[in-house]
């Protein structure tokens, strides 16, 4: 029953979104299709979690393929992710009802968001390759309809231009990996190919493939290029949708591929996902540090949190390839509550940053600033934002992480020497990458809201509509309570754990007062209503204190500059003050900085100048040769449009005569 | 008996190789034009005698519809063209005929490599058959490939076509209609391309293809 009201309602999101050619005249209709894309969003939600990890449910149309059909299916993971995909959904419709408004051409925002969100949900119910990559396709192209929403600005034509090359380039990826699944008999439903059995290249060439298509989706570095362009260019309720859901339905890819399809995991596996992971994590929080456009930089944080998710999913492989189940299911409990946490954290975030966008017509973090005193409501759920994603207990950003962290612990047990000397590495790389995730977010958090502003743009900004305030608030109260609960969401993925993993992680209901126990009680256990009670309770302390030596009167002092006073805002510190540090220590390697100082001579009157420029080595070193390299074979082969008739006949004749001469050796 | 209608069926087939190869030579357009209607008889006799080997009466209508639209009608209207074009006593510039001919014997050469091991389990009559109609597909190509004319260029075409039907007359299985198909879509194709060379020859005074790349102007 649940999967005959999830195809309902795909097709009632596909027919939403072809509202705009019967009502094209009248100007609420992006309004009305957000309120459709509400209801339905929020419907299929509370469809999905309500059976919690019900029998499997299967369903054939006679679409798509001839022999195979339009194969559907539906199970816990893909409950998990129906819900994950429309909460986002929902959370950002309820958004794009006030924020919408403010979007220009706002019909065609809305009909494009509503075929991407029926694509990702389609994504996940499909049980054939052919629906699968089908309605991945769909998905992409709907999302890079979206992206060019603002196709006027020549940057963000070539932002949505480098997305759709990615995104043919994952799908092409994705199909090549499944052309190897399927076989040479193209046997393309799930279920067949769960059965075939694979040669062990054949398995290693598919989760390199897979690696490359869902990570290309995902964001995995270095795949990443497109993120930091395509998110800042789309309007920001898509954003969060692309970088909060988006991103997740690529590792449902992943996920049903490796974890499902292939069988039984080698612990070689577990590899290439966690060095990938942790060189997402560690590369693209060092960039989010250092970025002054809030949107790119919450885009960087997402790569950092895919790789975090791919570690855990790594970890997750290698303990269940050494048959060591409830590790197994620990790790891979911690990337599925991540998976989730990221959603909600990140729209969350995203639509802080619209809510700032739309106030003050700013994305630089450079121009922004004192925004606590004219938004106070926005700069508080983004200060919530932030300690969550940040993985401040007691919300739930800290819960997922700390998981990880206790699958790292278990793994010296593993009886592979390069697992002994990887995943201790990892484990590294995700504390570096966790402490400059909360160092970034205090930059972004006190440049962008604290100190004084420093633009007019700033100075005069507006609180923002209820819809958005909603939306946003929503979002806040579900990561704290995840935060807070834990135990109860935990309880909910491990059906998911049960049926890929195999084991469990002992059920969480049984733990007293709250406690969430991944192992075993005895060996660690976290309790967020305790550190709760204990912040709420020393804040509430601290507060009394102050107010009662408080002397009453509010002042205003300059702010601090080195001892100069000068009465200018742009004294400020800022956030390239802030990031300095990390720039000098690591910028050099990581991203080629170079900082240049122009300092004007003696008696000349001109102001010195100091600019820095940073680089993205991947770009220059993996993608440059690339597309040089395309240009130069597309540029040699263009002399093939010019020929003569007898040219081209001569070249059919000789590759004709070719193909006959191999036949005859 | 059984091997006098081989050598026959042999010996006509690689008649149409030889009259393939009398077309890769001649440059005069008359003279093309009376060797296809040559290369159509054969193909008739070939056709002919492959109905009377096989027992198979509806190769006597392929046989029939050769000689009449093949080796009678588009020779005829050819030369009517050819008249009417007032080109009937060009004389067309074949660059290197001995270098075409040695690669029409390397084609040749080939098709019987090709062929002979991938058939080794098929019928004998039709093994050869079906090399030397491969070997007739390969020079017709090259045919295409070397002429600058419009006309040869159809002759070289239609060659290749004849090159089929022999491979279809001598598999003993290919139904009627299909013969039947490929016939008229080749008269079509004939008259399509009698059409064009008049419409090309009143815009820009020529059927020589180098001219029309001129036009194009890709050509200096």
């Amino acid at each position: 029953m649940p999967l005959y009201l999830a195809l309902v309602c795909v097709g009632g999101l596909i027919g939403v979104s072809s509202l705009p050619i019967y009502k094209r005249e009248t100007a609420g209709v992006a309004e009305l299709i957000y309120r459709l894309c509400l209801g339905i969003s929020a419907l299929l939600f509370v469809a999905a979690i309500i059976p919690r990890g019900a029998n499997a449910l299967d369903l054939t149309l006679p679409l798509g393929l001839p022999w195979i059909g339009m194969r559907l299916h539906l199970d816990a993971l893909t409950a998990f992710f129906l819900a994950v995909v429309n909460l986002g959904g929902a959370t950002a419709s309820v958004y794009a009802i006030g924020y919408g408004a403010h979007v220009s051409n706002p019909v065609r925002v809305a009909a494009f968001y509503a075929a991407f969100l029926a694509g990702m949900n389609l994504v996940v119910l499909a049980a054939d390759a052919y629906t699968f990559l089908v309605a991945w396709e769909f998905m992409s192209l709907a999302s890079w309809a979206l992206v060019l929403t603002h196709h006027h600005d020549a940057e963000n034509r070539r932002a949505s231009y480098i997305y759709l090359l990615m995104a043919s380039f994952g799908a092409l990826a994705l199909l090549m990996a499944f052309g190897v699944l399927g076989g040479v008999s193209g046997a393309y439903d799930f279920a067949s190919i769960r059965e075939a059995p694979r040669d062990s290249w054949q398995t290693g060439l598919v989760l390199a493939l897979v690696l490359l298509g869902a990570g290309s989706k995902a964001g995995l570095a270095p795949l990443h290029v497109w993120l930091p362009l395509a998110h800042p260019a789309a309007p920001s309720h898509v954003s969060a949708l692309m970088s909060g859901v988006m991103t997740k339905v690529a590792i449902y890819g992943f996920i049903r591929i490796v974890f499902d399809l292939l069988g039984p995991p080698a612990f070689w596996w577990s590899i290439e996902p966690m060095t990938f992971g942790a060189i997402s994590a560690v590369i693209a929080i060092l960039f989010a540090t250092l970025q002054s456009d809030l949107k790119k930089l919450l885009a960087y944080s997402t790569i950092e949190n895919i790789g975090v998710i791919f570690i855990g999913l790594g970890l997750s492989l290698a303990f269940k390839a050494n048959g060591m189940l409830v590790p197994a299911a620990v790790a891979f409990s911690a990337a599925l509550f991540h998976i989730f946490n990221h959603s909600l954290f990140k729209s969350l975030l995203f639509f802080g940053a619209g809510a700032v966008l739309t106030a003050t017509g700013e994305r630089n973090i450079e121009r922004l600033g004192g925004l606590i005193h004219s938004m106070p409501k926005t700069a508080f759920l983004f200060l919530g934002g932030c300690f969550a994603i940040a993985a401040l207990p007691p919300l739930n950003g800290f819960v997922s992480e700390w998981l990880m962290f206790q699958a790292i612990l278990l793994s010296p047990t593993m009886p592979q020497w390069i697992l002994k000397l990887l995943v201790p590495a990892v484990g590294v790389a995700l504390a570096l990458s966790a402490a400059l995730g909360a160092s970034c977010y205090v930059r972004a958090y006190g440049v962008a809201f604290l100190g004084r502003p420093r633009s007019d743009e700033a100075r005069e900004a507006k609180e923002v509509d209820q819809w958005s305030l909603g939306a946003m608030s929503f979002l806040l109260g579900l990561s704290l309570t995840a935060g807070l609960l834990p135990g109860f969401f935990i309880d909910t993925i491990s059906p998911v754990a049960k049926a890929f993993i195999g084991g469990r992680m002992p059920a969480q209901n049984e733990v007293g007062w709250l406690s969430i126990a991944p192992v075993a009680e005895s060996r660690s256990s976290y309790n967020g209503m305790l550190v709760f009670v204990l912040i709420v309770a020393s804040a509430w302390a601290a507060r009394w204190l102050i107010y009662k030596y408080w002397s009453g009167a509010t002042r205003r002092a300059p702010a601090w500059d080195c001892g100069y006073i000068e009465p200018s805002t742009a004294t400020q510190y800022t956030g390239s003050s802030f990031a300095q540090p990390i720039r000098r220590t690591l910028g050099v390697i990581a991203f080629s900085a170079r900082e240049r100082l122009d300092m004007p001579l003696p008696g000349e009157t001109r102001a010195a100048r100091f600019s820095v420029q940073i680089q993205d080595r991947i770009f220059n070193f993996l993608y440059l040769p690339i597309t040089s390299a395309v240009a130069r074979i597309s540029n040699w082969l263009n002399a093939l449009n010019f020929l003569s008739i007898q040219e081209y006949l001569g070249l059919v004749f000789a590759a004709l005569v070719l193909l006959l001469v191999g036949v005859a050796r | 008996m059984e091997h006098l209608s081989l050598d026959i069926a042999q010996l006509l087939a690689g008649a149409l190789v030889l009259v393939s190869f009398m077309l890769l030579y001649q440059d005069r357009l008359q003279g093309l034009i009376n060797i296809f209607a040559l290369h159509a008889f054969v193909l008739t006799l070939s056709v002919a005698w492959q109905a009377y080997i096989q027992h198979a009466p509806h190769l006597y209508v392929t046989a029939g519809i050769a000689l009449i639209f093949k080796a009678l009608v588009i020779p005829i209207s050819l030369r009517t063209i050819i008249k009417r074009l007032r080109i009937h006593r060009t004389v067309e510039m074949i660059g290197g005929v001995g270098v075409t001919m040695l690669i029409g014997i390397f084609l040749t050469a080939l098709s019987l490599v090709v062929m002979l091991p991938a058939t080794a389990s098929a019928d004998p009559l039709a093994r050869e058959d079906i090399a030397f109609a491969l070997a007739i597909v390969l020079l017709g190509l090259l045919m295409m490939v070397t002429r600058r004319n419009a006309v040869s260029q159809i002759i070289g075409f239609m060659s290749l076509e004849n090159g089929l039907i022999l491979a279809a007359a001598g598999a003993n299985g290919m139904p009627l209609v299909v013969e039947i198909s490929v016939a008229f879509s080749v008269l079509i194709a004939f008259i399509i391309i009698g059409v064009f060379l008049f419409r090309i020859r009143e815009r820009f005074d020529t059927v020589d293809l180098y001219h029309l790349d001129r036009v194009r102007g890709e050509r200096n």
